[in-house]
């Protein structure tokens, strides 16, 4: 009951008459809609509902737990037909169309200076801001970064890279011993948006990539072209498994596990299912994307995930109060620990589980990451030009002489996009 | 109730109607099959030419979001489209390809119309892909298609042959899908197939028969003839079944590998209601450029029928 009250302090100047005594269980309906479909996030979400209902008993809380693909396509349908009050959803660009068009209720009233969600999680603000209002809460955030198998770098005699050349040398090592060096699928094509993300970032810097996103750049600039020089270099050496074109992520996988592939680039969330294919932590380990151009500061991706109130919700002080509780330091806490969600809590004062891969990733985010934080390439590009440009991405992994034409392509999407 | 008699009544009550009674009672049976029609066919027509004329992202309402720009998404699809050109070579191909379910279903048929124990499983059975799912088609094929475990794979490398990535190779992408939906519509036309030779006259095959026609040359001149009815409808629904294919490019390739396996109905939905897709505008003109498309067909396919009525009138 703690965190519930005090997350409620903010909303109750605007919702005074409505709420009544706002330290009184909660009654009525509240309606969620989740896009946490796989195993143990839904496993987090259903035992943090059960809480939240628990608190609440009079409260009547209805939860839709719907296909994370899907989810993305059927969100436009739900805002405005039979909105939920509450929804998951994600930071930064994503929610920008569903913004603009009035559907994502303003929440700006909890993030009010003084409360505790702006203190709290003062470091995501930025990404739930459009307009100078917030339109959500944060819930999670994980690393990207590669993922390899140490067992094998062992055997190999490699070490971490430190630069691009290393990351070379340790590549031609690992296809002389008969395996590819990094496993990917690429068919749901945002896999291959985090190569380009980080090959960007480790060219041109964290500046270049975000006025890129803004459209400031043409696509067929040379500082572009030498990101796709890059990756063509580890394309052309045969760095990535075959037929990475129509497998989705989690077919990647076993090239991982049956030690056919050495390494993945990929965000926290991989590590589950890597550890139930079978890999214990000391075949598992984790590195930081090594530098490429010196002298660049490094820069991350880390996405974040948020939980939204619709515009045409029906009981909004009841998903006010959801918010609030799912942001708290000991929800955060429980829900982002190594058992469930397995990633990185967004409130400050929320601790971060005792996992070797979160403990790796907060250091890295929080010590060596002064270049700045990304969202995620199809987070930070408009969504034509994210479509666009992915699926240049899927193509030059496969042909990597068309790169001229696919970067006219692109370009072409460039001039109309923004 | 005394004084007026139920006569006088009726009279009064039918005069109108009475006179008028054979021009308006097919019109009443019509009514509701109309109003459903105009409701859920005409007005959603109309109203996808009007989105086409806007630049709108389908979220928010059309008249305070929307902008209009008369022709321009005419335009750009026409001129400097090349998914656009992409679709239309693939819808082109299902068009022609597809067409293979129609003498496939006939073989079937005649290999089926025989009476043997058990035949009805054996029709049944071959009916089945039509039953099942259009998803769990596409599911079944794509776990055929697997460069590592399918059975295609298998199958070829037996033969001798390097293993091909159907649906990972832009150039053989389409036809992979096309294989996969011939093969519920396959099933599809050897069913109409099937209940046309039942009503084939018994008497004209005797009298082919007493004449020495026989294989091939009583198949070409005497049976398909009087299959002609059955022809006529296994091709209208194979050419609008290939116009309408999206279900089993959504789930067997996404449209992919980049791009290389749309048709116009999956680009519509990509471009307007898909994950990265807010061109409400953009969607609408592919969806009316697709409609006028099959109206071509839609429209011989009507002038026919009205043509066959007319000499058996």
């Amino acid at each position: 009951m703690r965190y519930l009250l005090k997350a409620t302090v903010a909303s109750i100047a605007t919702a005074i008459a409505l709420a009544g005594p706002a330290s009184a269980e909660l009654t009525g309906n509240l309606k969620i809609n989740l896009d946490t479909s796989n195993p143990a996030p839904r496993a987090t979400m259903e035992t943090l509902i059960a809480k939240f209902q628990a608190e609440n008993p009079e409260l009547n809380i209805t939860t839709n737990v719907i296909d994370r693909e899907a989810y993305k396509t059927q969100i436009r349908n739900f805002l405005s037909a039979d909105a939920p009050d509450v929804l998951t959803w994600y930071a930064a660009n994503r929610m920008k169309p569903y913004v603009e068009a009035g559907l994502l209720e303003d929440v700006s009233d909890m993030w009010a200076d003084g409360t505790d969600i702006a203190n709290e999680l003062a470091s995501t603000k930025g990404a739930l801001t459009i307009d100078g209002k917030q339109w959500g809460v944060p819930y999670t955030y994980y690393q990207w970064g590669i993922y390899y198998r140490k067992d094998i770098y062992q055997e190999l005699g490699l070490s971490e890279p430190a630069n691009f050349d290393d990351m070379l040398s340790n590549c031609e090592a690992m296809i002389a011993s008969g395996r590819k060096c990094y496993t990917i699928g690429n068919k749901w094509l945002w896999t291959g948006a985090g190569w380009f993300d980080y090959l960007n970032l480790r060219t041109n810097g964290f500046d270049f990539h975000m006025q890129m996103a803004a459209g400031e750049i043409e696509w067929t600039d040379s500082r572009v072209r030498e990101t796709f020089d890059n990756w063509g270099k580890l394309i052309r050496m045969g760095a990535f498994i075959d037929d990475n074109q129509n497998k989705d992520w989690q077919q990647s996988l076993p090239f991982m596990i049956d030690g056919s592939a050495g390494a993945i680039l990929m965000g926290n969330f991989a590590v589950s299912p890597l550890r139930e294919g079978g890999l214990t932590d000391d075949q598992l380990d984790f590195h930081q994307f090594p530098a490429i151009t010196p002298g660049i500061a490094m820069a991350e991706d880390a996405p974040t995930d948020t939980f939204h109130i619709a515009a045409n919700a029906k009981n909004k002080d009841n998903a006010r109060a959801f918010l609030a509780y799912i942001v708290s330091s000991e929800a955060q806490t429980e829900m982002n620990n190594g058992a469930n969600l397995g990633q990185l809590p967004v409130n400050s004062k929320a601790s971060v589980d005792d996992d070797k891969f979160l403990n790796k990733g907060f250091e890295m985010l929080s010590s060596n990451s002064q270049g700045g934080v990304a969202q995620f390439f199809d987070r930070d590009f408009p969504a034509e030009m994210a479509q666009a440009a992915m699926e240049g991405f899927q193509e030059f992994m496969v042909y990597p002489d068309n790169l001229d034409d696919i970067l006219e392509r692109i370009e072409g999407v460039r001039k109309e996009a923004y | 109730m005394a004084n007026t008699s139920p006569w006088n009544k009726t009279l009064a009550k039918q005069g109108w109607y009475k006179r008028n009674e054979i021009a308006i009672t097919p019109w009443l049976f019509l009514l509701p099959a109309l109003i459903m029609f105009a409701i859920y066919v005409v007005f959603p027509i109309l109203q996808s030419f009007r989105i086409s004329l806007f630049k709108w992202d389908g979220l928010g309402s059309l008249a305070t979001h929307g902008e209009y720009v008369g022709m321009a998404n005419y335009e750009k699809l026409l001129t400097r489209d090349r998914s656009f050109n992409i679709s239309i070579w693939n819808n082109l191909k299902w068009l022609i390809f597809y067409l293979a379910s129609i003498p496939a279903g006939l073989f079937i048929a005649l290999f089926l119309n025989q009476t043997v124990r058990g035949i009805r499983l054996y029709k049944s059975l071959f009916f089945f892909p039509f039953v099942i799912s259009q998803i769990v088609v596409g599911l079944v094929f794509t776990w055929f298609y697997d460069p590592q475990f399918g059975l295609f794979n298998g199958i070829i490398g037996f033969i001798g042959f390097e293993p091909i990535n159907v649906l990972g190779d832009p150039s053989l992408a389409t036809y992979g899908v096309i294989a996969a939906g011939l093969w519920p519509q396959t099933a599809y036309c050897m069913i109409l197939y099937l209940t046309g030779l039942n009503s084939v006259d018994p008497e004209q095959i005797e009298a082919a028969r007493l004449d020495g026609a026989k294989g091939m040359r009583m198949l070409w001149h005497v049976i398909l003839p009087q299959l002609r009815p059955a022809t006529f409808i296994a091709f209208v629904v194979t050419i609008i079944g290939s116009l309408r294919s999206f279900d089993l490019i959504s789930i067997m390739t996404n449209g992919g590998p980049f791009g290389s396996s749309r048709v116009l109905s999956f680009y519509m939905f990509e471009k307007s209601l898909s994950e990265y897709g807010f061109k409400m505008g953009y969607g609408a003109a592919i969806a009316v450029i697709l409609f006028l498309i099959m109206m071509v067909f839609i429209g011989y396919f009507l002038w026919r029928m009205y043509q066959d009525e007319k000499i058996t009138n």
